[in-house]
């Protein structure tokens, strides 16, 4: 059987193609441009390589999808930490991609849990950061797991954040200090446990050993962990009872919502940001704003820790799937950012709604791989179609890639369809359809706040019934 | 496609469930018997009931089952009960705290999540917790009920080793590590790692004639402990008082003719130990354990109360149990058949009348293999209405009513339940 291998996107990419390059791997489409995401190569011309966001390859590894691949430690170990007899093996380290794991503060650690009962942690690595509450002994804590920017959590919104640096000094820009070490982690080659146990991966194992520094010292050096001081109190002023706390996107909805807010009179200052600022400024008095994942963005509403949000219909559903009591709702449509969630299969399959896919699921015999962003709307949609024996493989984007090696099903966004006829996929069912909203609390606010909010959703409320 | 159980998951077949029935059962007699009344916790709680210093040892919070329920936005973490004791703890302190003593006991599954395959991850144990005394004689008492259990339950060679928590962290307190250090090294003491001493042995020499020994120290007698305590009044006056609450413990055990063994760093899995700890093994198997806990309730936000306890594994003891102690008490089965589809009437009253007389009754639904039952009834709603067929003697009598049945059955021995 042909060997199959994942390679990363993102922030190994360059270094990985380096590293292949060097060993003659003579990779034709493996670069941040690329479209496609099934390189080959010259020298291995029947190794079947696919490139998958670098968070995606140790599950891969671990479900057998793949037999090799390259990722760094951090996204292995935050497997690991939750599903320690996952069949992964760490084969090699590659002496490259460095970085740090640092849980990290604002504040020193003493203090925050001298004033709380309960700690908030916020993380891209939820796992990771459930193990070190456990491990330090933090009686009781919330993890709040996030798609990104866990920097701009603390202290408002966290009380303190599990995120990744090249060094305890980076943490300097984001006016935090560690608190402590978590993980020193670079790029690794992992295998699956029955691949290395059965296949032979001899050639290409060695065709990657042999290219790393000889005698190789890894880059870390040992840095003090020292205690921040009580950083930025001026943030913590800022959060008054009466302070409305908005989020607002990062990515691509940037735009559209400047458009919005501009039309409706509401100015921002920095937003969309050059500098990576996640704290920009807004003309209305008693309005603080960050921004942050729109994803992430339900949860926070839930807790407390915004009053309004903009995000996407998709995401507020996603949220409520997992959380059916959850005290989060839709305030208003804002109309733009127009997309279908769809079920999605292979062209080459013969099925073309969900009477035809559980009649192939009942013929397969397998259980039935569904692909998703969603991972909570997958769940949903196959429970209520009764789709028998399947399994929900969380992704982190480019989901499109995952069919038909990968996976048997996605449900994924869509705005006008190409992207997935492009990689012959067909449509067999839409299951909703998402548009940007606002989104807010259903508990009570005081008054003050309640007013600055209904002032806010009337003005928007204005510029989209004029649009 | 076949459908098969969750790894790590058990099913209890019939058979095993009359040897489960007859443990838990035999567990519950005695409890009641000694005035232990029985409670239910549920299966889900917060995770932080669990993860608070004075617990659970990381051990073990590392193996629970926790996730985010449908009310997980908030972040906070439900688990699976990984612990019998402290759910029973929390009860007691949501709801009868008023009472001061309470004698509670349970028999209730635990989850921990064990990586070999052998291990099962779901776990039986029945508990009893002594709450609102700290006394050597209410130590003893759960010693004594413990130790009658597995002897009603027909068990031999039943080893009691008894440790204490406070002494241990006394003498780790002298090996001068740092407190951070201390927690861990108790952590593993508890964790069961034996080669925890070992290792501390080699990076501190110096220690190697006094305090290790005494860790390691093994004995059967409170001779035993007097001599480490006239040994010790010197050196380390601070030991004393834990001495003497083990040495009161151990007198009583002698004095009711209990035998045991001292072993100091035995390990027992839970960091909520204060006082002292005993064990309970056949043929090298842990069967059960406790001790005494008097930190944990105020820890939780309770009163300061004392409180000690223990669990008996279920799904090892019914392994132990012989066939024969509960073979006697299955009552005798009986096959009613209806030859006449216009008595099903009469075959329904035949087996309640079985029933109401203790016996087993079960209806012919034509699957039945007759070879399994020594006696079958066939109810044919005639003349005379019912024939008893004996398959030990291959007889058949015909009898006119279900009383006749009875009295012959009577006659033959047939066991039955003693009539409610």
């Amino acid at each position: 059987m042909a060997i199959k291998i994942a390679l990363p996107k993102g922030r190994l990419l360059r270094k990985t193609a380096a590293l292949l390059q060097k060993a003659d791997w003579g990779l034709d489409e493996y670069h941040s441009n690329m479209g496609f995401y099934r390189p080959k190569s010259q020298k291995f011309p029947e190794i079947l390589i696919r490139v998958f966001h670098e968070k995606d390859i140790p599950v891969q590894i671990a479900m057998g999808n793949y037999d090799l691949g390259i990722c760094c430690l951090d996204w292995i170990e935050e497997l690991l930490s939750k599903y320690p007899s996952s069949d992964l093996v760490k084969v090699k380290e590659l002496l490259y991609g460095e970085g740090v794991l640092y849980m990290a503060a604002t504040s020193p650690l003493a203090e925050l849990l001298q004033n709380r009962s309960l700690v908030r942690i916020a993380s891209e690595y939820p796992n990771l950061a459930e193990r070190f509450a456990l491990k330090n002994r933090l009686s009781r804590f919330s993890v709040f797991p996030l798609w990104g920017a866990a920097e701009v959590y603390p202290p408002e919104n966290a009380d303190i954040a599990l995120l990744s640096a090249k060094a305890g000094a980076d943490l300097d820009s984001y006016n935090m200090a560690p608190v402590s070490r978590v993980l020193d982690f670079s790029a690794f080659l992992i295998a699956n446990r029955r691949s290395w146990e059965s296949k032979n991966l001899g050639n290409v194992v060695t065709s990657i050993c042999d290219m790393l520094p000889k005698n190789g010292e890894k880059g870390h050096s040992k840095e003090r962990v020292i205690q921040p001081r009580t950083l930025m109190s001026h943030f913590m002023k800022e959060t008054g009872r009466n302070m409305v706390r908005l989020a607002l996107p990062d990515g691509h909805q940037q735009q559209p919502t400047i458009d919005l807010l501009n039309k409706a009179g509401i100015e921002m200052n920095d937003y969309p940001s050059d500098t990576g600022n996640r704290r920009p400024k807004i003309n209305i008095e008693g309005v603080s704003v960050k921004v942050i994942r729109p994803q992430d963005m339900p949860l926070q509403v839930a807790n407390g820790n915004f009053d309004l949000a903009v995000t996407g219909r998709d995401w507020l559903a996603e949220h409520l799937n997992q959380f059916p009591s959850s005290p989060v709702k839709e305030l208003l449509d804002l109309g733009f950012g127009r997309v279908r969630l769809v079920a999605v299969v292979s062209r080459e399959l013969a099925v073309d709604d969900t009477n035809g896919l559980r009649q192939y699921i009942d013929e397969s015999g397998e259980p039935l791989r569904v692909a998703s962003e969603y991972v909570n709307i997958a769940d949903r949609y196959a429970r209520d179609n009764h789709l028998g024996h399947y399994r929900v493989i969380p992704t982190w984007g480019a989901t499109e890639a995952f069919l038909p090696e990968d996976a048997d099903l996605l449900v994924e966004n869509t705005e006008t369809g190409r992207t997935l006829a492009r990689h012959n996929l067909k449509i067999i069912d839409t299951l909703f359809e998402s548009t940007a909203c606002l989104i807010g609390g259903t508990g009570r606010v005081n008054s003050v706040k309640g007013k600055r909010v209904k002032y806010i959703i009337e003005k928007l409320r204005t510029a989209v019934q004029g649009a | 496609m076949k459908v098969q159980r969750c790894k790590g998951m058990r099913d209890l077949t019939p058979g095993e469930m009359a040897a489960f029935r007859l443990v838990e059962g035999i567990c519950r007699d005695c409890c009641s018997r000694w005035g232990y009344q029985e409670v239910r916790t549920p299966t889900i709680e917060y995770l932080y009931l669990f993860t608070s210093a004075g617990t659970l040892t990381p051990g073990r919070l590392g193996k629970v089952y926790s996730f985010l329920d449908w009310d997980g936005w908030s972040g906070e973490r439900v688990v699976l009960r990984p612990d019998g004791t402290i759910p029973v703890a929390r009860l007691y302190i949501e709801n009868l705290e008023d009472r001061g003593l309470a004698r509670l006991f349970y028999a209730t599954n635990i989850f921990i999540f064990e990586e070999e395959g052998e291990k099962t991850r779901e776990r039986w144990q029945c508990g009893a917790e002594l709450i609102g005394a700290g006394s050597a004689m209410a130590d003893t008492e759960l010693i004594a009920l413990s130790l009658e259990v597995l002897k009603t339950l027909g068990l031999k060679g039943v080893e009691l080793r008894l440790s204490h928590a406070g002494l241990i962290k006394t003498l780790l307190e002298k090996l001068g590590l740092s407190p951070e250090e201390q927690h861990r090294l108790f952590d593993q003491i508890l964790d069961g790692d034996a080669e925890a001493l070992n290792r501390i042995n080699q990076k501190k020499p110096e220690l190697e004639n006094t305090l290790l020994p005494l860790l390691g120290m093994k004995g059967q007698s409170p001779g035993f402990l007097k001599n480490q305590r006239a040994l010790l009044a010197q050196s380390m006056p601070e030991i004393g008082p834990y001495l003497d609450d083990f040495l009161q413990t151990v007198a009583l055990l002698e004095t009711l003719g209990l035998s045991y063994q001292i072993d100091i760093a035995s390990g027992a899995d839970f960091e909520y130990y204060t006082g002292m700890i005993f064990q309970l093994f056949i043929g090298g198997e842990k069967i059960g354990g406790g001790g005494r806990y008097d930190a944990l309730i105020s820890s939780m936000g309770g009163g300061d109360v004392p409180a000690s306890g223990f669990a008996l594994y279920l799904d090892r003891l019914m392994n132990l149990v012989k066939p024969e102690v509960f073979v006697k008490t299955v009552p005798e089965r009986v096959l009613v058949r209806v030859k006449d589809a216009g008595a099903m009437k009469e075959a329904f009253e035949v087996a309640d009348g079985l029933r109401k007389a203790g016996y087993i009754a079960e209806l012919d639904l034509g699957e039945q293999e007759p070879d399994a039952f020594r006696w079958v009834i066939e109810v044919k709603g005639e003349a005379v209405p019912l024939s008893l067929w004996d398959g030990v003697s291959s007889r058949r009598v015909e009898v006119p009513a279900i009383t006749e049945v009875l009295k012959l059955l009577e006659g033959e021995g047939g066991d039955k339940d003693s009539p409610a």
